[in-house]
């Protein structure tokens, strides 16, 4: 006890913990840094990634979407905004399909409650907007983006289809 | 030449003459506080396995220019509760000592700004007045915080102003002088092993620890401690009038560690006598100044902050004993005829 106690006296006073923690630091120091240079270097990235939102067609160039707003209906923040009439040729289409993507949280719910996979979020995280409103993206900007990246989307959705 | 500049400028010559010694010394150190404030990110950073800023310049050299250039950029905002002369004043005040301080400090055997006697003497007075300017910044701002982080760091500072006199003490009792560079002639001999480092160790270590405390820095940093009082004395300090504050710690910083190298390390003595004597005294002292900046910021990489009566306990009932046993420890080898070094 009388030993233990004299030992501890001369560890605080010999700084050993501080020295021991120096020697950890110093350690690092030398170690090879495992930073990612973002721009330039980029981390692998899941088929699961929520990015930004898309709108797909069919390979016949007719959009998926059947406007049965279950997409709107599970949103949680209320991003997305639907109209949808009669087309010609007698089936529901959408005239209005706005998502807000400042309200949007990336939560994937539109993409899970899709029963045609129309709406889907690609893995783009690397988007902005520059003035107020460049955020609040209407159907044709949706659907242009999933005419950019149909093929990406594709594979992302290959890859992950046997999980689902 | 000198004497045909001296002849053409006539009276006006002395101003002119120490303006520019002046300016010899202050400008490297301003520049090597910007490189410092750079070192710091690196050094740091490398001790987290990260890279540390490297965008702006070759590997982020021109990073302190970046960060100037910004701060000058912004708007120096005044309160409007606080004192504005007093505010202003504040981090004049601070940053004055930490270059005033480098009067007599000693590069090498003759370059020396002004060798007087009681150097020694004129840096505790000089360095002392730091705390004027901590005290001042945290009553002018008019603010809570700012008023808490200057009330801790005047205890601090204060408290461990007198482990430094104590340890001081023990430097010239050994070097027999006030002067700095007979302080460190009084080192030379046989390489390091006659540096006062070694029979005035713990001293060493006091001076070293208090250094870190008196410039208020990590772990010492109650005065800006950020989880708790925001910033501490500085909160509403903007824009450059932030800068000269920043200016004045990395100048402390600096300072301190030119007079640890000078009192305990042997200032610009070689490392070992005979093959190394052909690399100039300055370099000696730069390096050994360099190598306590780096123990400075390596703390910072490494220790938890310590709590405000943790640093109090730490400043008045260790190292005030510690310096005041080994001073008579001295007194006492001295007396005996033991004294080695």
């Amino acid at each position: 006890m009388i030993m233990r106690r004299i030992r501890d006296f001369f560890k605080t006073f010999l700084l050993y913990e501080l020295v021991k923690g120096m020697m950890l630091t110093g350690r690092h120091f030398f170690q090879r840094k495992i930073t990612v240079q973002y721009p330039e270097e980029k981390t692998p990235r899941s088929p699961r990634f929520r990015g930004l939102h898309a709108l797909r067609r069919y390979p016949n160039g007719e959009e998926r979407c059947i406007a049965c707003k279950l997409c709107e209906a599970i949103c949680p923040t209320l991003c997305i905004t639907i109209e949808s009439e009669q087309r010609g040729d007698g089936t529901r289409r959408t005239t209005r399909y706005d998502i807000d993507l400042t309200k949007c949280m990336y939560c994937g719910y539109c993409e899970e409650s899709c029963p045609v996979d129309s709406i889907v979020e690609t893995g783009i995280f690397e988007y902005h907007g520059e003035k107020r409103g460049d955020l609040y993206y209407t159907k044709p900007m949706l659907l242009a983006v999933g005419d950019k990246y149909e093929a990406e989307i594709a594979r992302a959705r290959q890859a992950d289809a046997a999980f689902r | 030449m000198m004497d045909s500049v001296e002849q053409l400028l006539g009276p006006a010559w002395p101003v002119v003459w120490t303006l520019a010694k002046i300016v010899a010394i202050v400008l490297p150190l301003v520049l090597s506080v910007a490189y410092l404030t750079l070192a710091e990110r690196k050094v740091i950073g490398y001790m987290q396995v990260r890279i540390g800023p490297n965008r702006v310049g070759f590997r982020g050299l021109l990073q302190p220019f970046a960060d100037v250039l910004k701060l000058l950029m912004k708007e120096v905002i005044v309160p409007s509760g606080a004192n504005k002369f007093l505010f202003v004043l504040a981090p004049v005040m601070t940053i004055m000592p930490a270059m005033a301080a480098w009067a007599v400090v000693p590069f090498s055997p003759e370059l020396v700004l002004a060798n007087v006697d009681a150097g020694l003497l004129y840096i505790l007075a000089i360095t002392s007045m730091g705390v004027y300017g901590v005290i001042i910044a945290g009553w002018a701002s008019n603010s809570k915080y700012a008023f808490l982080g200057s009330m801790r760091s005047a205890a601090q500072i204060v408290s461990y102003e007198i482990a430094m006199g104590f340890a001081l003490v023990g430097v010239l009792m050994a070097a027999q002088s006030l002067n700095l560079v007979d302080i460190v002639n009084g080192q030379r001999g046989g390489g390091f092993w006659s540096w006062y480092w070694l029979p005035l160790f713990p001293l060493f270590l006091v001076y070293l620890i208090s250094g870190v405390a008196e410039t208020n820095r990590a772990p010492f940093d109650v005065a800006e401690g950020e989880t708790e009082i925001v910033a501490g004395f500085h909160v509403e300090y903007s824009g450059i009038a932030f800068g000269v504050f920043f200016l004045a710690e990395y100048a402390n910083m600096i300072l301190i560690s030119a007079l640890c190298s000078i009192m305990f390390l042997g200032g610009w003595l070689p490392l070992v006598d005979t093959p190394l004597t052909f690399i100039p005294p300055i370099f000696w002292l730069l390096g050994k100044i360099a190598f306590v900046l780096f123990l400075f910021l390596w703390f910072r990489a490494t220790f938890p902050r310590y709590r405000y009566d943790q640093i109090m306990r730490l400043g008045w009932k260790v190292f005030i004993p510690i310096t005041l046993i080994w001073i008579v420890l001295i007194g006492a080898l001295k007396l005996a005829g033991w004294w080695a070094w």
